[in-house]
């Protein structure tokens, strides 16, 4: 435990009342709350001690134990480290009451831990499954839940190594595939639930529509196949004529099961996996993951390898930025144009990233205390070049042809506004926060790494509208060129990796809460590791899936057509939505 | 290669005057040379990948070049389906309707290892084993995600591919029709109604396993699921 996070605990420590425990166990950090006393302790934090952000909620299968614990992360967004607080309660049937009275922001996060490891929220307005669905047989990160392709609890399995056996997967599962079900179930009689929950919270609109006109509700789908949600996202829309009442999205078919396969796979195995979790960010994802486990190491960087992190990090932040404007565009109806213009840039950018890590997208160059390998000969000039020349004057040219454009305008300012109270509720983050006028950037709020030594502005707007969210993407691009410029001043010559590098690195026992600002907003990794070469828990907080729980907010009482352009400005990649 | 050569049929005479002009072929190939210069591809993503297939559309590698540029947003005006990411569970019912709705001739490019064969995600309890186990697929891309140089190298070999196929036999144009595929049912693990029996089969196994040897089988627990709460 690092001394900040020491102090962390008693920083309130005459404010906390005496039912609260500071977790003793060694490595862990915040506090123990009573679960029957855990509403009352979530106001105490939120109205007196001034955490109004809920940042992550999770739950953790101490199986060994009996008991299951519910992690939760708060924010000041004044600024600060999280303060992070337990409850406990016995594995077998689950039961915690919902804090989303408290925070709204707990909502999906609730459903997902229901969902994946089978705790009741009490209280919650909608508990279904979230990412598998209603149906599925079991709550697969229990950890007494095994799948189909089964083999071991922890990599690397013995089957393939050290002697590296071919083994299909479908030869040894039972069924030859990737399925199984329980004892005795008779497919004929099963009927599919068909999403019978998910329509019955919506149906009570349809009764009463209250205008003056004879107007039927419909509820519509779009999606999981759309060719506006940015991949396989789904929303259900109650639509009065043209007029969104309500809206709700579903989720999960991209699922990918990052958080059990990475609870079977060794620390460094996970590396890889979180470059597809937003997989036009990969460098950042490589960032939180690394900080997590490096803060649980207790382990820096050396000099040059921090300088080449955030140059990859402001890098990625850019492509990002830029594919979110271009395909913004696209939905207010520009196809396809604006969007060649962001990936003409991002190419360049891309090419650097193939030159330093191997890949254009998925880099996998981040290491636990360093980068992967230095950078070859000729980078620097290269990204130097683009910096200073390039890329400042693309940006120009987009805002040239973009920001005044009469359609952009008519179509972003004032639609889907989200008031900045609202958005601190909803536990919305990054650039969706910023642009409703909380200038929250954990570059300052809580700097990592060497952010600290960087001069730039943090981007804020105020009228919390598509045209805020869009003209903020443009400001951050200009402040990461900014960063950049003094990246490429200071970077030093040295080592960049610290200490041989290692393909099985020592974890010692605790949980680390790792966190950067990636380029849609929070991006946290909280890994709880016993010791042994796989974490015992690997939890992402995915920015983009947390933000969607503004998007009904913005999207009531709108059109049918701005909720397209509302969720691209939102800017969600599914892959780290659904993860 | 100039598309009149390709075309041409040699063996007949064309007067010296008439030729570059006039030329003489057959149907097959005349068919199959339009068919394979105007694919077009679904406009459909479904992970990492399909971002690499939005670049390989872009300016840098343009596969309008090769005349499948045209992606659609509807199955109904599509020819090629590109499983550009990772199929789940959850998904893949959603697939399989969608090729079904698709006109014929259509074919099936997997994109990437997790289309291919399920890649870095096979394991995940949510994840499909490649689209091959639903859908016939006609060409396999490898990488994660493949270039897009690679794509495109895909999508050639798939125009190689119309390119040889005849009228007379292809299922396409066979008398009887080309039955759509049973779209899977999402139970208590994905379903495909084509082994109904075969789940059954080993359910029941179970159920009877469970009976007789609750002194331990070992292996009848573990197919059997702990933790449903
Ligand atoms: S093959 Fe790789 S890049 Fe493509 S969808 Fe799968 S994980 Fe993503």
């Amino acid at each position: 435990m690092t001394d900040h996070e020491s102090t962390l605990t008693t920083r309130h420590g005459d404010l906390l009342p005496d039912w609260v425990v500071a977790d003793s166990r060694p490595g862990y950090e915040g506090v123990i709350v009573p679960v029957s006393r855990l509403i009352e302790f979530a106001f105490l934090l939120r109205d007196k001690l001034g955490y109004d952000l809920l940042s992550s909620v999770t739950g953790v299968d101490y199986l060994p134990d009996g008991k299951m614990e519910v992690v939760y992360h708060a924010l000041q967004t004044i600024g600060g480290a999280p303060f992070v607080f337990k409850v406990q309660v016995p594995r077998e049937d689950p039961i915690v009451p919902s804090v989303v009275p408290v925070w709204p922001g707990a909502d999906f996060q609730e459903r997902e831990a229901w969902d994946l490891l089978g705790i009741r929220f009490e209280g919650h307005p909608d508990l279904r499954r979230i990412l598998m669905w209603e149906g599925f047989e079991g709550h697969p990160l229990r950890k007494d839940w095994k799948e189909p392709y089964y083999e071991e609890d922890a990599k690397p399995y013995k089957s393939r190594w050290p002697e590296g056996h071919v083994r299909r997967a479908e030869d040894v599962a039972p069924l030859h595939d990737n399925v199984q079900y329980p004892p005795g179930f008779d497919p004929e009689s099963w009927t599919p639930d068909g999403d019978e929950a998910l329509y019955r919270g919506l149906r009570k609109y349809l009764e009463d529509s209250g205008s003056e006109l004879k107007t039927d509700r419909l509820i519509v789908n779009l999606g999981p196949q759309h060719p506006s949600t940015h991949g396989v996202f789904r929303m259900v829309v109650v639509l009065d004529g043209e007029t969104i009442v309500d809206l709700k999205p579903v989720f999960g078919y991209l699922h990918r099961n990052h958080e059990k396969i990475g609870e079977r796979c060794t620390w460094i195995q996970n590396m890889p996996f979180t470059d597809r979790l937003d997989y036009i960010s990969s460098m950042s994802n490589n960032f939180g993951y690394a900080l997590a486990v490096e803060k649980l190491m207790g382990i820096k960087p050396p000099e040059r390898a921090e300088y080449i992190r955030v140059m990859m990090a402001e890098l990625t932040r850019i492509v990002s930025h830029l594919v979110a404007v271009g395909f913004l565009l696209n939905d207010l109806g520009a196809f396809f144009t604006p969007v060649l213009y962001a990936l003409e840039e991002r190419e360049l950018i891309l090419d650097i990233f193939e030159a330093v890590s191997g890949s254009r997208m998925m880099c996998n160059y981040f290491r636990f205390g360093g980068v992967a390998r230095d950078l070859p000969e000729g980078v620097l000039e290269r990204v130097r070049d683009l910096v200073e020349n390039r890329l400042p004057r693309k940006i120009d040219e987009i805002d040239r042809y973009l920001t005044k454009n009469e359609i952009v305008r008519t179509r972003c300012e004032g639609v889907g506004v989200l008031t900045a109270e609202r958005a601190i509720a909803l536990s919305a983050t990054g650039p969706v926060l910023r642009a409703s006028g909380v200038p929250y950037d954990l570059r300052r709020a809580d700097p990592y790494s060497i952010y600290d030594r960087f001069e730039f502005d943090v981007a804020v707007r105020y009228h919390g509208d598509i045209y805020d969210r869009y003209l903020i993407r443009l400001d951050e691009i200009r402040q990461s060129i900014r960063i950049l410029k003094q990246v490429l001043r200071d970077i030093p010559e040295g080592p960049v990796i610290s200490g041989k590098p290692q393909w099985q690195v020592r974890v010692p026992t605790g949980e680390s809460y790792g966190r950067v600002e990636g380029p849609k907003g929070e991006l946290g990794f909280y890994v709880v590791s016993n010791g042994k070469p796989n974490p015992w828990r690997y939890h992402v907080r995915a920015p983009s899936f947390i933000n969607l729980h503004t998007l009904a907010e913005m999207a009531r009482g709108g059109k049918v057509a701005d909720v397209v352009v509302i969720l691209g400005s939102i800017d969600i990649v599914l892959g780290e939505v659904d993860r | 290669m100039n598309p009149i050569e390709t075309l041409d049929s040699p063996g007949y005479d064309i007067p010296p005057e008439m030729r570059g002009q006039v030329n003489i072929t057959t149907i097959d190939r005349i068919y199959n040379w339009s068919r394979k210069n105007s694919l077009w591809p679904m406009m459909f993503g479904l992970a990492c990948c399909a971002i690499e297939m939005i670049c390989t559309a872009a300016s840098r590698y343009d596969f309008s070049r090769f005349g499948m540029e045209v992606m659609r947003p509807s199955p109904r005006q599509a020819d090629v389906m590109i499983v550009s990411g990772t199929v789940t569970k959850k998904m893949v019912p959603q697939i399989v309707r969608l090729y079904n709705q698709m006109p014929e001739p259509k074919y099936v490019v997997a994109m990437g290892a997790c289309a291919s064969g399920g890649g870095p995600f096979k394991e995940g309890y949510n994840v499909v084993s490649g689209i091959d186990k639903f859908l016939p697929v006609d060409v396999y891309i490898p990488g994660c995600p493949p270039t897009p140089q690679a794509l495109l190298h895909g999508l050639m070999t798939l125009q190689k591919k119309v390119e040889k196929e005849s009228i007379k036999t292809s299922r396409w144009y066979s008398r009887r029709p080309v039955p759509p595929i049973p779209v899977p049912v999402l139970g208590p693990d994905l379903m495909s109604p084509a082994k109904f029996e075969e789940i059954r089969e080993y359910t029941r196994k179970l159920a009877e396993e469970q009976a007789q040897g609750v002194e331990g089988d070992q292996s009848t627990q573990d197919a059997g699921q702990g933790g449903a709460a």
